[in-house]
């Protein structure tokens, strides 16, 4: 949680660099009210927070690259050699 | 560690995990596919090369092997594993220290971009409303790959397991070591990276 100064309304700079603090639920509730407070009288501001979580939402559609075949053989084998060995 | 809902996954995890235990090769054969994009990905955050992160995937399955029996099941499986994994994948790649205390600090986003009282002097312009499909799949998949291979070291760890992956930010703090507080930044930053890149692709 970061220290703001206390009652000076934010700044869009502030807000832009206290969106993840936002978006995590980190804010303190006076932080929180002055960031939606300048958000509801910002566009630009509502903006940037819409294409950041946007932009979350595209990250998370990267998704895994599929397992070649290949590396799967190499995942079954890796494991029955480490099953047979002498001691086990 | 914090309660959590018993979810679906968590419960099929930990179904698989105890037929590991019991010596299933198809369990073994299922929980590597579930992890293994996510290792991959992880590794290489960490070490030079795809060959090289595919070996610290490797040895890190054979560490889990021989150590399944002694996981306790305090974490999860998955943050056991990826723990394993980034242990090995430092040990193995460049040293952490790399370039981290210059980029990883300072704003998100440039300066430039806003006036001397800090209101916006270059707003952001208005694409929420583009086609997310059609987006990824008119090039902005492999030039948000590209800006995720660019981050910094850690910055690209944390947002490749909280955003790409869906891990909670508990979890990911366990799996790489970092605070809660140095979490929020480098994911901020990290996020801040991604943000642009997807601006600079719809408006170049």
């Amino acid at each position: 949680m970061r220290l703001l100064p206390r009652k000076d309304p934010l700044v869009c700079q502030e807000v832009v660099e206290l969106v993840t603090d936002y978006l995590e639920g980190a804010l303190s509730r006076s932080d929180r009210r002055r960031f939606e407070a300048h958000l509801a009288d910002c566009p630009h501001c509502s903006e940037y927070l819409a294409q950041m979580r946007v932009t979350i939402r595209l990250t998370g559609r990267l998704g895994p690259d599929d397992l070649s075949p290949e590396m799967q053989d190499d995942l079954g084998e890796l494991y029955r050699r480490w099953r047979v060995p002498p001691s086990r | 560690m914090s309660l959590r809902r018993p979810d679906p996954a968590a419960v099929a995890e930990a179904e698989l995990v105890a037929r590991l235990r019991a010596g299933d090769e198809a369990a073994f054969v299922a929980l590597a596919r579930r992890h293994q994009a996510t290792m991959l990905r992880l590794a290489a955050a960490f070490v030079p090369s795809t060959a090289v992160a595919e070996e610290v995937v490797q040895d890190t399955w054979l560490a889990v092997l021989r150590g399944i029996d002694g996981f306790a099941g305090l974490s999860s499986f998955k943050t056991w594993l990826l723990r394993i994994l980034v242990n090995r994948a430092k040990s193995t790649g460049m040293s952490e220290a790399r370039s981290v205390a210059i980029e990883d600090v300072g704003p998100a986003l440039d300066r430039s971009r806003f006036d001397a009282t800090g209101a916006w002097m270059s707003p952001p312009r208005h694409w929420i409303e583009e086609s997310e499909d059609r987006l990824l799949a008119t090039g902005l998949r492999e030039r948000l790959e590209l800006a995720l291979k660019r981050l910094p070291q850690r910055q690209r760890a944390i947002v490749i397991l909280r955003d790409v992956d869906g891990l909670s930010g508990e979890e990911v703090c366990g799996v790489l070591g970092v605070t809660a507080s140095n979490q929020r930044v480098l994911l901020h930053r990290a996020r801040g990276h991604l943000r642009e890149a997807v601006e600079e692709f719809i408006e170049p």
